[in-house]
Order: C-alpha cells, then sequence, then structure tokens
C-alpha cells in the first residue's frame, strides 16, 4: 500500500502550508471566502480558523460515531459548555485565562461522565435520541438565561480584559488565532492518532462491529463507551473554546441548536466516518462551502436571477443538505469511501478494503 | 381548583398534539427501524400548507370553512411529504438504517432552508375563525376553544388508528411487521406497501399536528422551525412510551403534557425557570430510561 504510506507525509505538508498562509499576500480571485480576495485577509484566515476548529470537532465525534458507532445528537451541548463556561469565566467573573480554561475543562469533563453515563443506559436509537433531548435541554437553559450568565437570545460577547495581549479580539490578532485553532486540530489529530490506534481504540471498533462479542470476550463495553464520549466531549469543548475565542461572542442559535450537531454528523459521513482524514476533511470542506456560499449569494448579480433559482441558491444550508443526501444515496462511505474505492481499481485488486460505509 | 381544572384540560390538548406528533414516528420506527428525523419537517409542511392554502382561498369562504380547508391541506401536505420522502430517499437505502437516518436528517436540513428562503424566518400568521381564538369561561375555569378541537382531533385519530391497526388488512400487516419484519416477509407479504404506508399515516398525522400547534400554543403563527422544536417532544414522548407503541404513545404523550404544563404555570413564573417546564420533561426522560430502559410499554428483547 504505497498510497497509505503517503498519507502521514501529506497531513504534515499540509499543516506547514497552513502555518505560513498567514504570510502569504497573494490576490487570488473566485475560489477564497473572504469579503476580499487576498490569501491572508481577516477574512479569509477567520474562516479557514472556523474550519480547522469544526475539522478538530468532526475528527473527534468521529472517535465516538464512526469508530465506536454511537449516534449521538447530543455533541453541540459539549461544544456550547466549552464556549459559554469560558466565556462567563472570562467576562462574568473576571477569571484570568489558566484558571477559566482549567474550569471550563472540569465541569465539562464532569458534564461529560455524568449525562454520557445516563444516556449509555440505552443504546442504539435510543441513545441517539436521549442525547437529542438533553442537548435540547442545554439549549433551554442557555436561553433561560439564569442569572443574568449565559445572555439568552441575545448572546454574551467574550470580554477580552483578562486576556494576554496577543488573543484579545483585535483584527490584528487574527493571525495568532488563526495559528491557534490549527494548533487545536493538530493537537486533536495527535491524541485521536493515539486513541484509535491504541488497544482501547481497538476495542471501540470491537464493540461498533459487535459488542457482544466484547461482552463473551470479559470486557464491559460500557466503560469504552463512556471513554469515547468523554473524549469526543471534551474534544468538542475544546472547540468551544477556541471558537469563542476566534468569534467573540456567543449566541445560542449559532452555538447550541441542534443544526449545529447536524451539521457535524453531515461534516463527518460526507468525509468518510472511520477515517481519520475524512472526518477533518469533512469539517474542513463543509465550513469552507458554508461560508463561501454565504458569499456567492451576496454578490450583486445573483440578485438578477430568477426566484426558483436565487431562493434555494441562496441558502447555504439547503445546498448542503441536498448534497449530504446526494453522498448519502450514491457514496457509501463518504470521501473516504470513494478514494479507497477509486484506489482499489487503480491497483486492479479485489477485496481491497474500504472504510466501513455507515 | 379552577386553575388545576384549566391546566388539565390545556394538558390534555398538550398532549393530543404529542401524540399525534409522537405516534407516527414510532410506528415508522417499529416496523422500519428508522428514527425519522425529517418528522419535524413534515409537522412544519402542514402547518405551511394550511397557510398557503388559506391565503389562495376565495374571499367569500367563510371562516370556519378556511380552517376546515387548512386541516385538510395540513394533512394532505404531510401525507403527501411523507409518500414522497418514503419513495424517493428511503426505498432505496432498504437494509442501510444507518443511512436511512442520514439521509432524513439532510432532508429536514435542506427543507427548512427552503422554507426560510422562500417564506422568510419571520413567523407568519395563520387565519383563524374569531371563534377559535375565544374562551368558555365559568367562574375561573377557562376552556380554551381551540384546546377543544386539538382534543377532538386526538382522540378521533386515536380511535381511527386503533381500529385501522386491529381490523383491516393492512392495518394488520403493519402490526405483525412491528412484531416480526421477518416472519411477515417469511410468509410472502410485501412488506414494502407497509413502509410506504406506515410514512403516509405518520406524515398525515404529523402535519395535522404542526397545525394544531400553531393554533392552540403559538398564537396561529407558523414559523419554518416550530417542527424542529416540537419533533424533540415527539421524540421524548416515543421513547418514554416505548418505541413501536401506540399506546405507550398516547399514555406517554398525556404524561409529558402534564408535567410540561403543570411545571410550566406553577413554577415557570419564578425568576430564572422560564423553561422549567421543557427541563422538567427531559428530567422525567432520564427518570423513566432509569427505571425503565425500554420504556414504559417497551418490548421486551
Amino acid at each position: 500500500m504505497k498510497v497509505a504510506r503517503l498519507g502521514p507525509v501529506v497531513g504534515v505538508g499540509a499543516v506547514i502550508v497552513a502555518a505560513v498562509l498567514p504570510f502569504v499576500g497573494l490576490h487570488v480571485p473566485w475560489i477564497l471566502p473572504g469579503a476580499v480576495d487576498v490569501v491572508n485577509s481577516t477574512g479569509t484566515l477567520t474562516v479557514l480558523a472556523l474550519c480547522f476548529i469544526f475539522g478538530g470537532v468532526a475528527l473527534g465525534y468521529d472517535v465516538m460515531f464512526g469508530f465506536t458507532g454511537l449516534l449521538s445528537l447530543g455533541v453541540v451541548m459539549h461544544f456550547a459548555a466549552g464556549v459559554y463556561v469560558f466565556d462567563i469565566a472570562l467576562t462574568h467573573w473576571n477569571w484570568p485565562l489558566v484558571p477559566a480554561l482549567a474550569l471550563t475543562f472540569g465541569v465539562t469533563l464532569v458534564m461529560a461522565l455524568v449525562l454520557g453515563a445516563v444516556a449509555l443506559r440505552v443504546s442504539g436509537i435510543a441513545f441517539t435520541m436521549v442525547t437529542l433531548a438533553f442537548a435540547q435541554a442545554f439549549y433551554y437553559l442557555i436561553q433561560d438565561n439564569p442569572h443574568g450568565l449565559t445572555g439568552g437570545d441575545t448572546g454574551l460577547a467574550l470580554s477580552s480584559t483578562r486576556l494576554p495581549a496577543f488573543l484579545s479580539g483585535a483584527v490584528s490578532n487574527t493571525r495568532n488565532l488563526y495559528w491557534i485553532a490549527l494548533g487545536f486540530l493538530v493537537v486533536v489529530s495527535a491524541v485521536v492518532w493515539v486513541v484509535t490506534e491504541s488497544a482501547t481504540g481497538h476495542v471501540l471498533v470491537a464493540i461498533r462491529d459487535n459488542e457482544r462479542r466484547v461482552e463473551v470476550l470479559g470486557l464491559r463495553p460500557f466503560g469504552f463507551k463512556l471513554a469515547a464520549y468523554t473524549i469526543s466531549s471534551l474534544i468538542a469543548a475544546g472547540g468551544g473554546v477556541v471558537y469563542i475565542l476566534l468569534v467573540g461572542t456567543a449566541v445560542p442559535s449559532a452555538v447550541a441548536t441542534v443544526t449545529v450537531t447536524l451539521s457535524v454528523v453531515i461534516m463527518v459521513v460526507l468525509g468518510g466516518a472511520a477515517s481519520r482524514w475524512g472526518a477533518v476533511t469533512g469539517g474542513i470542506v463543509y465550513v469552507y462551502l458554508q461560508q463561501y456560499l454565504v458569499k456567492v449569494a451576496a454578490l450583486p448579480s445573483f440578485a438578477t436571477l430568477p426566484a426558483f433559482l436565487r431562493v434555494p441558491l441562496g441558502q447555504p444550508q439547503f445546498l448542503l443538505g441536498a448534497i449530504f443526501v446526494l453522498f448519502v444515496i450514491f457514496v457509501p462511505g463518504g470521501l473516504a469511501g470513494a478514494l479507497a474505492r477509486a484506489r482499489a481499481r487503480r491497483v486492479g485488486r479485489r477485496g481491497a478494503r474500504a472504510p466501513s460505509s455507515p | 381548583m379552577s386553575v388545576f381544572l384549566t391546566l388539565a384540560f390545556s394538558s390534555l390538548a398538550l398532549g393530543a398534539i404529542y401524540f399525534l406528533a409522537a405516534s407516527g414516528l414510532s410506528l415508522i420506527y417499529g416496523l422500519m427501524d428508522v428514527l425519522n428525523l425529517a418528522h419535524g419537517m413534515f409537522m412544519t409542511l402542514g402547518a405551511y400548507a394550511g397557510w398557503d392554502l388559506a391565503t389562495h382561498l376565495p374571499a367569500t369562504w367563510n371562516a370556519a370553512g378556511v380552517f376546515v380547508a387548512e386541516v385538510v391541506a395540513a394533512i394532505l401536505g404531510g401525507a403527501l411529504a411523507a409518500g414522497l420522502t418514503e419513495v424517493v430517499l428511503i426505498r432505496p437505502l432498504y437494509g442501510r438504517p444507518l443511512s436511512q437516518i442520514l439521509v432524513t436528517i439532510g432532508l429536514d436540513l435542506a427543507v427548512v432552508a427552503l422554507l426560510l428562503g422562500g417564506f422568510g424566518s419571520s413567523s407568519l400568521t395563520l387565519p383563524v375563525p374569531l371563534w377559535l381564538i375565544e374562551a368558555t369561561r365559568s367562574g375561573n375555569l377557562i376552556l380554551a376553544h381551540a384546546d377543544f378541537i386539538a382534543i377532538g382531533l386526538g382522540v378521533a385519530v386515536l380511535v381511527a388508528l386503533e381500529w385501522f391497526l386491529k381490523r383491516t388488512r393492512y392495518g394488520i400487516t403493519i402490526r405483525a411487521g412491528v412484531e416480526n419484519r421477518e416472519m411477515v416477509q417469511a410468509l410472502g407479504i410485501d412488506v414494502g406497501r407497509a413502509f410506504t404506508l406506515v410514512f403516509v399515516i405518520g406524515g398525515a398525522m404529523a402535519g395535522l399536528a404542526g397545525l394544531l400547534y400553531s393554533v392552540t400554543f403559538a398564537g396561529d403563527l407558523i414559523s419554518p422551525l416550530q417542527g424542529d422544536s416540537l419533533l424533540i417532544f415527539a421524540l421524548i414522548v416515543v421513547v418514554i412510551g416505548g418505541l413501536g407503541s401506540i399506546r405507550g404513545s398516547a399514555v406517554a404523550a398525556l404524561l409529558v403534557g402534564v408535567v410540561q404544563d403543570y411545571t410550566n404555570y406553577y413554577l415557570g413564573t419564578h425568576s430564572g425557570l422560564a423553561e422549567i417546564g421543557n427541563l422538567s420533561v427531559v428530567l422525567l426522560l432520564a427518570l423513566v430510561l432509569e427505571w425503565r430502559p425500554r420504556g414504559l410499554f417497551g418490548r421486551t428483547v
């Protein structure tokens, strides 16, 4: 498998290229998502940073969904917990950065363990529904604005007074936040690589393929499933922290609704469940497309289209949903599955194993 | 006491709507193992179908006639959307249950976005007869007329559904399929047609639920996202009642309606507890699962 060994090289190469992008002042027409067609413009770097954040969150989610076979629809709860706990600690309580981070991960760890343990009392579809209900309850809690902490509907802007100067919300810091987002993705990739290559990772895959067999082997699946749930949740919370640093405002409709969860599911499935690079690519491509389509819909020439084209094409969520439906039906295994099939055809070897399709 | 009774009446109406929303979901899952996350979208489409028809009717129609037309349009709209979904998207994916769930996720996102694009994100007002907005009062007892409609239609659908499942050939096929699909197929009965049928029935009930929800609890307003929040409660009802059980759905729908309405009234006025009704329902779900992981009427496998 020559191509398989190329994987790490491509990955490291992509990270290096991404790391130097903020120094590239090239003018590139058409393809950039930012308002200005320059590679290191603030708009483009912000969108790319979002891509990295959700690439990481999607990869973390893949540990639970693709590798362990748990279709949780509650991932947004842990993402939003990361966003809000960090935001509240800095903005309302005026905590310094490090204690705020410690609090955020402490709270999200407890949340993941407790809620994960309750949800994992049931399996299969019931688990999916329970996680969805928990996430929705968390959304209501945020909407409720308890003790004026979350700001309810209007949201909560991050106060940057206690942040180190290089992180404060100034536009000139976009470059730093971009690197932090990239760093987040690299760290998540390393963690997920270690987890999935470890003995525990193999048990997770075994649980997905046949839980009963794992039990017969004398292992208790519950602990492993809870571990997968917790790892995914902590990664989502970490993504939430980087998100609030980058975006600067937490609004429930953007960070806490079920739409975020569904988007993450779509990212993983588009890229290829149980494929590490697939999940990351899915996350990056999804966010990039979403932002890019918003830009296209805002073009002056777009308004001249007839309504039957303008209305659907002006809704990125419609196009992404439709693309996703087509992918599920016609491209099982997502991008990773398609590549594996193409590779198998080229090598001319039958039975080359594609990543398992959902 | 009269407050207590007023709440009992309105929670009965809420329960009726949850039953309409949840029982189709439960039947679809019971028969096909498909978790239909586009069910909320059917509810939204039902409400929009009613609104759309009402705005196109000639002004000479009286208000009651318009409302009846809205109800019929909601039922047909939901049924049509669900039937198409099953034939076009679910059918090619038989034997791939996870893909079927995923397809319904994509469909829900796409259609809701389309509604947002076509009708805007702000709510639209459903034209209803004046009588429906009023309430019958006796002392402190207040019985909203819209609640009468919801309860009446909910009970009618429950009775019709029980009759259909017990007495008709298709109904018996569906019930048998929910119990043991392989056995029914082994007997040479075409289950595929039953699949489409449960989707159509479920979609019709969902469309009705979407419209009734607007009329009873949303001040006659409809919005593209209403179905998604209703779907969450429908899912909770299905899990509490037990997957695949109609009677379970009915009981759980009442239970959820009562818990939500009473906690909302007695606790929701305290500061920081405005969403207590919704939260208590999730707590109820967690408690039921701790006590009975398969729900109240769930099958023991």
